[in-house]
């Protein structure tokens, strides 16, 4: 009997017809419901191409083109685990939570999420958010009390060796109760020698006063594909800081939807895209100001080596109601070679009169001034380029006030930038 | 010993060095005097090994060693200062660090052995007290925000702490207050000895009454045309560039 391969949109919709009755909660009539709905949406849809305006810079046929497996679901006993950088570790094998391997901390409800998640999980418009609902089998449900510190906790995302294609597609849901405190570290990782796809999608919501920050290392395989989203909502006094490395995968686009919903509320967003040869990495921000007196910032940084591909597209939207609104994006990248490609579409839209918002982007090369006047004190080319690289990169990372994070990332960014001396010599 | 002979350099396509002799011998200063445009910058430039600033002709040895087919850091670990007319920014790039890795590197250079966190700091720390520089200026990124005497200092300080054997000084004295003036100078004269040589490139003769040269040259039009002793430098000062040229 001939087996017929199911390519892109379709070959995800097949997956789901024969799991449907078998995904993690097939039986909660809610959920059922609400993947079905889903599943119309995602039919509706499709992936996305680039005639689509959100993503007329990140061409998606390398993944509609694959097909792929469920991830497998047996236990991996043979997975070997980076090192911790917290205490307390959630680990994702294939995006299936791994009690054995995790452990949880105490302040915080941590729980593999089907059955307690009723009424929380939503379904956002676009389509890879409707993949993911479509799909989704475990994640995160982090429900932080109000007034409680919850500390730092790591989540981590480990893809298994499969000689078949997989993907999976994690939903994490975090609230913050009034005066809550979190700081999230999330690693994503994977093996260089096998192609997946990792969709995950984060519902944050902070509450009044609470205060959330998140951190993504996103060091998938060398032949990945991570299409991630985050919907976000800060209500009054309320901050979410968000810092994204974005540092493996072949094709990769890191999605932030961020709506300050209450008087005051902030949102940090800043990130470093670190690519080499044949990496394409995408992050696009859309920024809801809502409510009145609320700022944001955003600070991305762009680093491509080799011919790989950048993109930075972010959308600032100030209400009528957001009156003494203070935003702020710049973006800004540095090629390092010729046939890196840089795309860049900031976006501003403002119905409120009484606002402040500024916006700027810059494609540069390294500053033959500043690389000679290293030099000429003595410092050799190789060791001033790695001095102006980091350099380049230190505004993202310095609004980073977590040690744990800012080391964590710091020393990321010092492997990549190692990995590439190793590729020019 | 510095010599130049024959030296011709061109900058996009236009020749600006059109034929530099010059020597100078090891312990002494030399002055380099002339009017804009003359080439002042272009030979410090050359000589540090910039790129776009292209050699036609000629050499240029230091103690023997051609410096015109080096790096600007091999260059810079045979003993060449050079330092520069605008000192460079460089934001996210904090001071100490900088001095430290070029230390480092020159030391290295020199075969000695490299300094840790703590070593470097005393070091720094001892040399900017000497030129009246602010500690916090250790913390702060490279000339980032440095007012433009700042800046000089900053120069100053690290031909200090590399204890170059040949520096080449690009018009320093351009932006400095008199009392800056006579601490840049002051850092300059503490260098000198029998195994220090400078080479000082002033648009005035204002400078030369703080390091006082042992010969002054006047470059014109890309061609040394005159040369003196320290007295020349008032000569100029007094009738002008437009002096008649020696024969």
């Amino acid at each position: 009997m001939s087996q017929v391969v199911h390519t892109g949109a379709e070959g995800f919709l097949h997956r789901y017809e024969g799991l449907k009755d078998r995904l993690p909660g097939a039986r909660l009539p809610w959920l059922a419901a609400l993947r079905a709905k889903a599943a119309e949406s995602f039919r509706a849809q499709g992936f996305p191409t680039r005639r689509v305006e959100a993503w007329h810079y990140t061409d998606l046929r390398q993944v509609t083109q694959a097909s792929f497996d469920e991830a497998l679901t047996l236990v991996q006993d043979d997975i070997v685990l980076p090192k911790a950088h917290t205490a307390n570790r959630v680990v994702f094998v294939d995006g299936r939570l791994r009690s054995d391997l995790s452990s949880w901390p105490t302040m915080a409800t941590v729980a593999s999420q089907i059955g307690r998640i009723e009424g929380r999980v939503m379904l956002p418009e676009e389509p890879m958010a409707a993949l993911n609902t479509m799909l989704f089998e475990d994640g995160m449900l982090l429900n932080i009390p109000a007034g409680t510190d919850a500390g730092v906790l790591e989540i981590l995302s480990i893809a298994s060796a499969s000689a078949r294609p997989t993907a999976f597609h994690l939903r994490h849901i975090v609230r913050l109760h009034e005066g809550a405190k979190l700081t999230v570290l999330e690693v994503n990782q994977g093996p260089a020698a096998t192609r997946y796809l990792h969709n995950p999608v984060w519902q944050v919501e902070v509450g009044e006063g609470a205060s959330f920050t998140h951190a993504r290392l996103q060091q998938e395989g060398a032949l990945a594909f991570q299409l991630g989203s985050i919907y976000a909502t800060v209500a009054a006094g309320g901050t979410y800081d968000n810092f994204t490395l974005n540092a493996g995968g072949r094709l990769v686009r890191n999605e932030i939807h961020a709506t300050l919903t209450g008087t005051g509320a902030t949102c940090h967003m800043n990130g470093a895209q670190l690519l080499s040869d044949g990496q394409h990495a995408d992050t696009t921000t859309f920024l809801d100001h809502a409510a009145p007196g609320c700022a944001s910032r955003q600070t991305y940084k762009t680093v491509l080596t080799g011919k790989s591909r950048g993109v930075f597209q972010g959308k600032i939207l100030v209400r009528q109601a957001a009156q003494q609104t203070d935003g702020y994006q710049m973006n800004q990248a540095l090629l390092l070679s010729p046939d890196a490609e840089m795309d860049s579409k900031p976006q501003l839209e403002i119905y409120a009169d009484d606002v402040k918002c500024s916006h700027g982007a810059t494609v540069g090369e390294l500053d033959a001034d500043q690389l000679f006047y290293l030099r000429a004190r003595g410092i050799d080319e190789a060791t001033a380029r790695s001095m102006l690289v980091r350099a380049f990169l230190q505004e993202a990372v310095e609004g980073i006030a977590d040690e744990t994070l800012r080391d964590a990332l710091e020393s990321a960014v010092e492997g990549w930038w190692e990995h590439q001396g190793d590729r020019h010599s | 010993m510095l010599r130049i002979e024959g030296l011709t350099a061109e900058v996009d396509g236009k020749e600006i060095l059109k034929g530099i002799d010059l020597e100078v011998p090891t312990g002494e200063v030399h002055a380099i005097m002339g009017p804009n445009g003359s080439g002042k910058s272009t030979l410090s430039y050359v000589l540090a090994g910039r790129d776009g600033y292209e050699v036609t002709g000629g050499t240029a040895t230091f103690d023997g060693v051609d410096l015109l087919g080096k790096a600007p850091e091999e260059r810079a670990a045979l003993g060449v200062f050079l330092a520069f007319q605008y000192p460079v920014e460089l934001p996210g790039v904090g001071n100490a660090n900088f001095l430290r890795t070029a230390l480092n590197a020159v030391r290295r250079g020199r075969g000695e052995s490299e300094l840790d966190a703590m070593q470097f700091l005393k070091v720094a720390r001892a040399r900017m007290k000497e030129l009246s520089m602010p500690e916090d200026m250790l913390k702060r990124g490279v000339n980032v925000g440095f007012s433009g005497g700042e800046k000089k200092r900053n120069e100053v300080l690290q031909m200090a702490l590399l204890a170059p054997k040949l520096a080449i000084l690009d018009e320093t004295d351009s932006g400095l207050d008199i009392d800056a003036l006579k601490i840049a100078s002051d850092g300059v004269n503490a260098l000198r000895g029998p195994d220090f040589s400078a080479l000082v490139i002033t648009h005035y003769q204002r400078l030369l009454t703080y390091i006082v040269p042992d010969r002054v040259h006047v470059l014109m039009a890309g061609r040394i045309v005159r040369s003196g002793g320290k007295e020349l430098a008032l000569e100029l000062e007094a009738s002008g560039y437009g002096a008649p040229q020696a024969a």
